[in-house]
């Protein structure tokens, strides 16, 4: 389906995900309306370095936005922020927004994102105790910590593990609370995140794994302590709870749009109405490099889904098929996977894990599904390039630190696009 | 106040003054220059804020960390020993004047 000049585009959600949707629209040369519905009052900003960079404690109140606002009047982006979608009329192609305002769509991208699940244990709702989503999130734990004592981390995921290595970094005892028998479990396999554990350990970060948090403790309305599903009580005026995340699908649900644990939507990210795309977080698709269909949570998948709807829309469709890539910052820890595994793919080490700098290879038979990589970013690219063109590289030939992993590639990878000649001089320039 | 001038493939540039202090990428974001894509937000995570620093400006600045320098073995135009990701470029005091070179692909 290809849009014409007077045709509308609503996206629901200005996230990473919303925000490029908009954005590749106009790259690709779409002249009708984009509307872009987002909840916080900001313009669009990227979420990743809430959970790193921007939690340290002499961090500024640095500068997240994508673009500045001209940009949205310079592309003709109409930014109704903050305002929220309350209803999706699927026979009038209309949606409702909380401000009243109502706004036929030729196209609906549904970019909702997810929110952080909020368990109802006693006490939750006590000061110091944060979920961490938004820039304001992020803004209230970096205050917190400037005075915390003694930090509780609930869930030892990426942001937990990311949070925990920016409080231990300033100095603070840090207790990871974990319901797994180990860290990152849906995420990793179990020697990465063995090796990410005694990483941490040796940093100083506790760890008290196979148990959950049983109520949270207060004094004058503020968090005081942690007790334990096992009966321990822990000290804490700080407890971050990072247990995963549930996608925001109620919208399409409630437009009678088929969910299932994310918005489920087809190769070319279609939902059951073919007017109503969905993308990022919120949405379920099958994946080109996984058996059935994944929901993934990451800027790749975010601006990819984006970057593939929007040229959809100005008519170049193609099925979705990126590889999935991923990064997280835990300190003096990089961690970098690409690919997509099943728990119980083999794993094969390329490097040694007492070097600090290593890759972890899953396969599933002869087939490499993904690398786990800690502080080596061109081996992850590396292998980025061998995931993506299909390339063959044997469970031997990965375990051996002298076979070139280039030698792996289909083909040649075609040469760098050539750049200019360097800055003769820059004096003189212009 | 200093200045940072990016010049663009097509030979269009623009300038912007500056504070010391300021981030070479994020001052392309805020003002909406083309050819800074940085997806990652910051980290040398995505080697799609990749410039050319003029050797006369090089040295003014630290040397690429170990992870900038692997992330700039896979970027989109050609790596050359000028090459940065502008993220990781912060306007020391006493630089009255840095220009760099947007490459012509930021994307693979």
């Amino acid at each position: 389906m290809t849009l014409d000049a007077e045709s509308c585009v609503v996206i629901v959600g200005a996230g990473q995900a919303g925000f490029q949707t908009a954005a590749s629209l106009r790259e690709q040369g779409y002249a009708g309306r984009v509307v872009l519905i987002g909840d916080e009052a900001s313009l669009p900003y990227q979420r990743p370095p809430l959970s790193k960079a921007h939690l340290k404690l002499d961090a500024e109140d640095a500068q997240l936005h994508f673009r500045p606002d001209a940009f949205f009047a310079e592309k003709r982006i109409e930014l109704r922020a903050p305002d929220k979608v309350t209803a999706i009329d699927r026979a009038a192609q209309r949606v409702e927004l909380a401000s009243g305002e109502g706004v036929h769509y030729d196209h609906l991208v549904l970019a909702t994102g997810s929110r952080p699940r909020r368990p109802d244990w006693p006490g939750i709702d006590l000061r110091g105790v944060q979920l961490l989503r938004t820039v304001e999130d992020a803004r209230q734990i970096r205050a917190l910590l400037q005075t915390a004592k003694k930090v509780v981390i609930v869930g030892a995921g990426f942001i937990g593990l990311e949070v925990a290595a920016t409080a231990g970094a300033a100095g603070l005892p840090v207790t990871v609370i974990e319901f797994a028998e180990r860290p990152l479990k849906r995420a990793l396999s179990a020697q990465m995140a063995t090796h990410l554990l005694q990483a941490h350990q040796s940093r100083g970060v506790e760890f008290l794994l196979r148990t959950s948090v049983a109520a949270l403790e207060g004094r004058d309305g503020h968090v005081s302590g942690v007790t334990t599903t096992d009966g321990r009580h822990l000290d804490a005026d700080l407890v971050l709870v990072g247990i995963g995340v549930q996608p925001n699908t109620e919208l399409a649900q409630a437009a009678g749009l088929a969910v299932d644990d994310g918005i489920v939507v087809d190769a070319h990210l279609l939902t059951s109405d073919p007017a109503i795309s969905a993308i990022g977080d919120c949405a379920r698709y099958p994946s080109a490099h996984h058996p059935g269909a994944v929901r993934l949570e990451s800027v790749q998948n975010s601006v990819d889904h984006a970057r593939s709807v929007a040229a959809r829309l100005a008519g170049k469709p193609a099925p979705y098929d990126k590889l999935p890539w991923f990064w997280s910052d835990q300190g003096d820890l990089r961690v970098q996977m690409c690919g997509l595994s099943q728990e119980s793919d083999d794993v094969v080490f390329r490097g040694d894990p007492q070097s600090g700098k290593f890759s972890v290879l899953r396969y599933c038979g002869d087939r490499l599904t993904a690398v786990e990589t800690v502080n080596h970013p061109a081996e992850h690219m590396t292998m980025r390039k061998i995931l993506t063109l299909g390339g063959t590289l044997t469970r031997a030939q990965a375990a051996d630190p002298a076979f070139k992993l280039a030698s792996a590639l289909p083909v040649a990878t075609p040469a760098p696009k050539v750049a200019p000649p360097p800055i003769a001089d820059p004096s003189k320039d212009g | 106040m200093a200045q940072i001038t990016y010049l663009h493939d097509d030979g269009s540039r623009r300038s912007v003054s500056v504070p010391v202090g300021a981030n070479v990428m994020r001052t392309a974001i805020e003002n909406d220059i083309d050819g800074i894509i940085a997806e990652c937000g910051g980290a040398a995570a995505c080697a799609t804020c990749h410039v050319y620093v003029e050797p006369a400006f090089a040295r003014r600045f630290p040397l690429p960390t170990e992870i900038e320098d692997e992330m700039l073995e896979s970027t989109a135009s050609e790596r050359r020993p000028e090459s940065r990701l502008s993220c990781q470029l912060n306007m020391p005091a006493g630089l009255d004047e840095l220009i760099v070179r947007i490459p012509p692909e930021q994307l693979p």
